[in-house]
């Protein structure tokens, strides 16, 4: 309805002070204008703007009870308390009230020190638990490769909800039942690995308590890094460094890049390598991938495939944009597969006593670890990459040894793939993918050099942003970047409907794209409303001041790119890069009652799935994950193969 | 090539009748309530491939339809029994003893009040005013209404559904 | 035929009376055998009442063999909203009754007797109705060969005659009839709910006509504003005011929404209406469609009435027919059409953010106000929502004024008020009363007072939002502010009545029950602390209370009303609040002496035979589900303690009264 244009200003009195704030704030807003913070708990700033909690109750003159801050509008010459017996009083007991169904383990809770509700408890002074009574008794769920599930924790903030429903579309999370037995869950009482749950992590960044964390994989690479046989290796990925400082106090935005190869070498890994070298590759696939399309007349528009909780979203909801899916890996993979073969090669370590691990701002990087087209892999039957530990693990891991992370000193990541170029660090913010492969592509396409390479239009927080690039001698290119996956439906739709029409698309699932993502450190919803600005667009100038930093900002000009195709991969989309380097997707359910159903339907009568038994039996016409798995050969079967390259420089 | 796709299963009797409903009523705004309403009349529940359907054909979440299917008293996400005994719970019965009859009949059939009994014969509500006052405390089987009763009564009625 | 002048609503009334099709007292040519079809006289029987009705006038027509007796066709046929035929008229030729040309046997809803269902009046020329109660299928085939063949009515069966003398008593002389005042009701139990003709022939949609020939929509707010009309849901928001925002806010799309969601354990006023008098509702809205600019109405019905929702679907495709709903209604520039949205069982939807949650098909969870739905309602739009007993004054305001209104009634309470009278009470039923009537006057003369010679205890008002009336304050006016005063409220209108044998504790418990059941879930308060009160009353009833108990339930209980999103929440804690007001002795006794004192608590009680009355007849050891009752001829029967589970099922079956409860 009409709302008040947002640039009149109204005056309101908070506590005996008057000030003027716009009159499209909330007492909320005008609170923090006026210096009080009113305690929040199920208030995620843009997110979740429900009143639900009752925690934010304040006193308005005329209105009727208590009011909750966060959702109550301003109005000319209104009259707040925020501070009366009766507020102080309300708002505890109704924290209590939360407390009373909420295990007493905070020492052992993951969230211990960084939980919203915790610190309220602090801050309001809770001291006893004066209703006890039945306390929600739900199964922990451990079935997702990234997210755990504990739902006894979960106090029905919805924050987490309205994230997976409004920002990413996907609505794995939902709100059931009623009343006291009202719960956060996936539908019919699924796990999360049954459900479309695309492992962004997400609902994570919003849980505001330990309902909803990442699984932890400390353990196992505490355990191999220990273990005397394992050659520990580790790639980072570019947006850690621009947001790992936030778990040592430094304010968003500090890039701490030049401390991460100390900081891991302390932990114990024998080579810490950047994920932007692969990045940089990623692009020399994808990008030569996007002109053979353009060219030959391939899928279009082409759509990036490094965001794994998108490549995800897109096997369950479009399932018939799988052909426009790139097929070059992610970063991460291609390191991967790299690390067991090129790498082996070259350093002598037989592949089965390499231990790869991965520093991702990302859940999903650990769901796309363990598909099966990434597993498994070779004559011996390795992984390709075998931990992921998000940013907040690292800093857990790095809090563990009592290392003062902000006094170690700089040193350079391990060769060969310590070099990652500006291209390939831009990955991290949303658009640097496309920024970076119309660098490549326009170069190798043109055979001119590129005089301005930043893609301006392409940059920023808007959810959906486009250019149109001339490639001299090819044509005109247009290019579409978004985030958040609610953003990259509505493209989608455009695109099936012939509404919009692309060549290349670049998507990432989280908004902010990976600075931005289901593992990074977690911005509490004050931080959310007390910082300067989104801190998104914070990190992303960390990661911009990282690339800067850098001498190269084209991938094809990375020296150890041009080596590594030199002596081992021939040249993009050789033989053995498509079988190193590339991979296949596969359709998936979105809902657990679906089955496959094979195309001659003529011959095949539909079976009929008895409604109450969900389980799923494959179709035998169903592509069978094995199937998909590149074929082995490509894999150098160690004891037959000498190694062959020199050392890189 | 297309190999094939994920399809719902559902019997295709149930999806032509949902497909009748979705036509007549998808045009009203919000008239998800009612959809379910006429499917459930339809198909007696609402398991969950209906309701995967449903999500597909109206294009909203699962998720979204489940938190509607249980919030609302009137969906059942699981069949049925052969009777329904739906006991008044209305403040006219119980303060003439309705709690008492609910707790026979939990006792009798050894379920509690919302589910059906391992045989599938009966399932047992407690419902809301049947708006009976008058014959309070009072109870349906199957519609069929039986009043002024109490605990005593509640091995017969069960014995003329035996 | 399609009604476009007020002409034509002349016409139909006129030509409705004259067929004699209309209502009992307009009828001058027929003998007219009206069936009273409530939700209530159904349950009771009254369908088959009716069918016996119909065959064995066929039988007694046949036998005059000269009979033309038909079934009324009707207008036309609507798939869903039909009840079945609703009508019956045989025609006499030559009768031998001099003033009698046919019987005209009809249905209508519920005249509120509960206490007397199936009711079934009959109605001759200038006749005052003899009622005939609680009659059966057997009964109905006697009063048709009694009372229509041999002019012989059966006195004993009538509920309105003296016993003796065997005068009828006119229905508003009756003692459960002479204190009310109907308005909202004055259709129900008098038109044939699925005619339009008798809601025509009963001046129905001329406050309409009125509305749309001679009202400007800021007219139709004050006549209601002067009024005094307040909302009959249970806040009691004055009705005008709530029209005016809306009408205020310019937008070109407004919704109008009645609330038939009614939820209150132990109320049926709006079904009641629905059932007897759907018209009424459909005219209201209209009226208030007109007045706030708006042309589409939402009937929020529960799907557990399922005869209220038939007859309203039928009722609106009969308006729509006449031109009533629709474009251009009476010829004018004002288009109002009407869709009913189901109601799927959640009590939390009574609450209008709720309700306006659900009609757009999601949980029915209450939304942050401000804004208010006058300002930003469904889908956004302006809405204005009333309920079914609010809206049902609405035609009689128009067509009879708002001073005649406000001349009903006490000085902020203005009219009638419905309620559902229940619980232990001897004339069960739904009674309309002018606000201002005392409760004693509806306990003891409406009422008839409390059966078996019991004690009256308390009264409950305002279901599980409201509290309990004791004796001492039997004398209260009932009016909206005096109510809130002692800690009940109006409530939609549910009145139970309680007697020495129940526990106000117990009470308590089933309301918080019921709320903690009903509770959305969305706010914590609501969710979580109407659990742990509810928890410490099952405490208490089990004999288990602490001395803290009651400090803790009246703390939690103030923090719950404060911190609560709705209404439901913030209500939700005062049954507790009244009782312990009125009652705190009761908690004390079982909290301090774990005892029920009216013996109503089964974990507290222990059941004991008397030797001296036991007749060893072996009922209660039969009857006893767990076999805790076991004894031999010619010796009293025992109880067994450690089996026993407190039933009361021996209790209920002894027919000597040698089981006792401590």
């Amino acid at each position: 309805m009409a709302t008040p244009a947002s640039n009149t200003m109204v005056q309101v009195t908070i506590d005996g002070q008057s000030i003027s704030v716009p009159a499209s704030a909330t007492v909320l807003e005008a609170a923090q204008q006026a210096g009080i913070m009113i305690p929040t708990l199920c208030y995620l700033k843009d997110i979740n703007q429900t009143g639900s909690c009752r925690v934010c109750l304040v006193e308005i003159e005329k209105a009727r009870g208590l009011q909750p801050a966060c959702v109550y509008p301003v109005s000319d010459g209104m009259v707040v308390r925020t501070n009366t017996p009766l507020i102080r009083e309300t708002r505890k007991s109704v924290l209590e009230l939360i407390l009373s169904d909420h295990p007493q383990d905070c020492l052992s809770c993951v969230r211990s020190d960084s939980c919203e509700l915790q610190s309220l408890s602090k801050q309001l002074g809770v001291e006893n638990l004066p209703y006890p009574g039945e306390v929600s008794d739900y199964t922990l769920d451990l079935s997702s490769p990234s997210i755990e599930r504990s739902s006894d924790k979960c106090i029905k903030c919805r924050r987490c909800v309205s994230t997976c429903q409004k920002i990413q579309h996907v609505s794995a999370l939902g709100v059931s039942q009623r009343g006291f037995n009202t719960q956060v869950a996936p539908v019919f009482r699924h796990t999360l690995d049954e459900v479309n749950c695309i492992t962004c992590g997400q609902c994570i960044n919003a849980c505001p308590v330990g309902a909803l964390r990442e699984k932890d994989e400390i353990q196992k690479v505490w355990q191999a890094i220990a273990d005397p046989v394992q050659h520990v290796i580790v790639q980072v990925a570019p947006s850690v460094r621009a947001a790992l400082g936030e778990e040592f106090g430094l304010d968003p935005g500090t890039p701490v890049g030049h401390r991460i190869p100390a900081a891991l070498k302390h932990l114990g890994f024998d080579k810490v390598f950047d994920t932007g070298f692969t990045a940089d590759l990623t692009i020399m696939e994808e990008g030569n991938e996007f002109l053979d399309r353009l060219q030959g007349g391939g899928a279009l528009p082409m759509i990036t495939s490094c965001s794994p909780g998108w490549v995800k979203y897109c096997e369950h909801h479009y399932p018939d944009l799988l052909k426009n899916l790139s097929t070059a890996k992610s970063p991460q993979q291609m390191f991967g597969a790299l690390a067991k073969t090129y790498y082996a090669d070259i350093s002598g370590i037989d592949p089965r006593n390499i231990y790869s691990v991965s520093v991702m701002p990302c859940t999903a990087k650990k769901y796309e670890r363990q598909r099966a087209e990434h597993t498994n892999r070779g004559y011996e039957g390795y992984d390709d990459v075998d931990a992921v530990l998000t940013t907040r693990e690292l800093a857990r891991m790095l809090k563990q040894t009592g290392l003062d992370f902000l006094r170690l000193s700089e040193e350079p990541f391990d060769a060969p793939f310590g070099i990652g170029t500006g291209a390939g660090i831009n990955f991290g913010a949303t658009g640097g993918v496309m920024e970076a492969a119309l660098r490549t592509v326009y170069e190798t396409a043109t055979n001119q050099p590129l005089g301005n390479i930043e893609f301006l239009s392409l940059r920023g927080m808007e959810g959906i942003r486009e250019a149109h690039v001339d490639l001299p001698g090819v044509g005109a290119v247009h290019v579409a970047v978004v985030h958040g996956i609610s953003n990259a439906r509505d493209l989608l739709e455009k695109v099936k409907s012939g509404e919009a029409d692309y060549h290349f698309i670049e998507i990432m699932a989280c908004p902010g794209g990976c600075i931005g993502g289901g593992g990074q450190p977690l911005i509490n919803a004050q931080q959310r409303m007390t910082l300067p600005e989104d801190y998104r667009i914070m990190r992303t100038r960390a990661l911009f001041a990282e690339s800067q930093d850098l001498s190269l900002h084209k991938s094809h000009d990375n020296p150890n790119i041009k080596l590594i195709y030199e002596k081992y991969l021939e040249h993009p989309l050789s033989e053995k890069s498509h079988y190193l380097l590339h991979t296949h997707y596969q359709a998936r359910p979105k809902y657990t009652a679906q089955q496959w159903v094979a195309q001659d339907r003529d011959h095949e009568d539909l079976d009929i799935l008895v409604p109450w038994q969900h389980a799923h039996e494959p179709h035998p016409h169903e592509p069978h994950p094995e199937h998909l798995v590149p074929n082995p050969f490509a894999y150098p079967d160690y004891e037959n193969t000498q190694p062959s390259l020199p050392e890189s420089p | 090539m297309n190999p094939g796709q994920y399809e719902i299963a559902i019997d295709p009797q149930w999806s032509t009748a949902i497909d009748t409903i979705v036509a007549a009523n998808a045009a009203q705004p919000g008239s998800l309530i009612q959809i379910l309403e006429q499917t459930q009349k339809e198909i007696g529940y609402l398991p969950e491939n209906v309701q995967a359907y449903l999500s597909e054909k109206l294009d909203i979440p699962l998720s979204e339809i489940y938190g509607v299917t249980t919030f609302y008293a009137l969906f059942n996400t699981e069949p049925v029994g052969q009777h329904t005994i739906s006991v008044c719970m209305g403040t006219a019965c119980y303060v003439k003893g309705a709690g008492d009859i609910v707790a026979e009949f939990e006792r009798q059939l050894d379920i509690k009040a919302g589910e059906t009994t391992q045989d599938g014969k009966f399932t047992l509500e407690a419902c809301r005013c049947l708006g009976a006052c008058g014959l309070a405390p009072v109870l349906t089987i199957d519609g069929h209404v039986h009043g002024r009763l109490t605990s005593a009564d509640v091995r017969n009625l069960l014995e003329n559904y035996e | 035929m399609r009604v476009n002048t007020l002409e034509d609503l002349h016409h139909i009334k006129s030509q409705s009376q004259e067929s004699g099709g209309h209502s009992p007292r307009d009828n001058h040519h027929k003998l007219t055998v009206n069936v009273h079809q409530g939700t209530c006289g159904i349950a009771n029987g009254a369908k088959e009442v009716y069918a016996a009705m119909v065959e064995s006038a066929q039988h007694y027509l046949n036998k005059d063999k000269q009979p033309e007796n038909h079934s009324r066709d009707k207008d036309h046929q609507n798939e869903n909203g039909h009840m079945g035929e609703s009508e019956y008229i045989g025609e006499i030729k030559n009768s031998s009754h001099n003033s009698l040309n046919g019987i005209h046997i009809t249905q209508t809803g519920c005249p509120g007797m509960c206490y007397n269902e199936p009711l079934v009046s009959i109605t001759g020329p200038a006749d005052q109705p003899y009622i005939y109660g609680q009659v059966t299928p057997e009964n109905a085939r006697a009063i048709i060969a009694s009372h229509i063949e041999n002019q012989t009515p059966i006195y004993e069966w009538l509920v309105n005659t003296a016993p003796i003398d065997k005068t009828l008593t006119a229905m508003q002389d009756m003692p459960f009839f002479k204190n009310q005042k109907r308005i909202a009701l004055a259709n129900c139990g008098v038109v044939n709910p699925e005619k339009i003709e008798d809601y025509i022939a009963a001046d129905g949609y001329f406050a309409l006509a009125r509305t749309l020939s001679e009202m400007q929509p800021l007219d139709v707010i004050n006549e209601i504003k002067t009024s005094g009309l307040r909302g009959r849901g249970g806040g009691g928001f004055p009705t005008g005011a709530k029209w005016e925002f809306a009408h205020n806010v310019s937008s070109d799309q407004k919704y109008v929404v009645c609330n038939a969601d009614e939820g209150d354990p132990g109320a049926f006023m709006d079904r009641s209406i629905l059932e007897g008098d759907p018209h009424r509702l459909i005219e209201a809205m209209a009226i208030a469609g007109y007045a706030i600019g708006a042309n589409q109405g939402y009937v929020y019905v529960r799907a557990e009435y399922p005869i209220a929702l038939e007859r309203l679907k039928w009722a609106i495709g009969q308006a729509q027919d006449k031109g009533l709903l629709g474009d251009h209604i009476l010829g004018s520039a004002f288009s109002f059409t009407l869709d009913i949205r189901l109601g799927a069982g959640a009590f939390v939807c009574g609450e209008e953010t709720a309700l306006l949650s659900s009609i757009e098909g999601k949980r029915g969870e209450p939304r942050p106000r401000p804004p208010f739905p006058a300002v930003s309602g469904l889908w956004g739009y302006p809405t204005i929502i009333n309920n079914v007993e609010t809206y049902a004054n609405v035609p009689a305001i128009i067509l009879n004024g708002a001073a005649w209104f406000s001349a009903i009634g006490t000085e902020k309470s203005k009219g009638t008020k419905v309620f559902a009278l229940a619980g232990k009470i001897n004339n069960i039923g739904l009674i309309e009363i002018p606000m201002g009537t005392t409760l004693r006057t509806i306990i003891e003369d409406i009422g008839g007072g409390i059966p078996h010679g019991k004690k009256y205890k308390a009264a409950q008002t305002g279901g599980p939002s409201g509290g309990c009336i004791p004796t001492d304050m039997l004398d209260i006016e009932i009016d909206y502010d005096n109510l809130q005063a002692i800690g009940s409220m109006m409530g939609s209108g549910g009145l139970i009545v309680m007697d020495e044998d129940t526990c106000m504790v117990d009470i308590a418990r089933f309301f918080l029950e019921f709320t903690q059941d009903e509770s959305c879930g969305k706010c914590t308060p609501c969710r979580i602390g109407t659990k742990r009160m509810l928890e410490t009353l099952d405490k208490i009833t089990e004999g288990k209370g602490d001395a803290g108990d009651i400090d803790k339930l009246e703390a939690l209980a103030h923090s719950i009303q404060n911190a609560s999103i709705c209404g439901l929440g913030q209500t939700a804690p005062n049954p507790v609040l009244s009782t312990l007001m009125y009652f705190r002795n009761e908690y004390e006794a079982h909290i301090h002496e774990k005892k029920c004192p009216a013996h109503a608590c089964q974990e507290m009680l222990s059941y004991t035979i008397l030797d001296d009355k036991c007749t060893s007849c072996s009922l209660c050891a039969r009857v006893c589900p767990t076999d805790a009752i076991s004894g031999k001829t010619k010796e009293p029967y025992k109880i067994d303690q450690d089996k026993c589970i407190k039933c009361g099922a021996c209790m209920a079956k002894c027919k000597v009264g040698a089981i006792e409860h401590s």
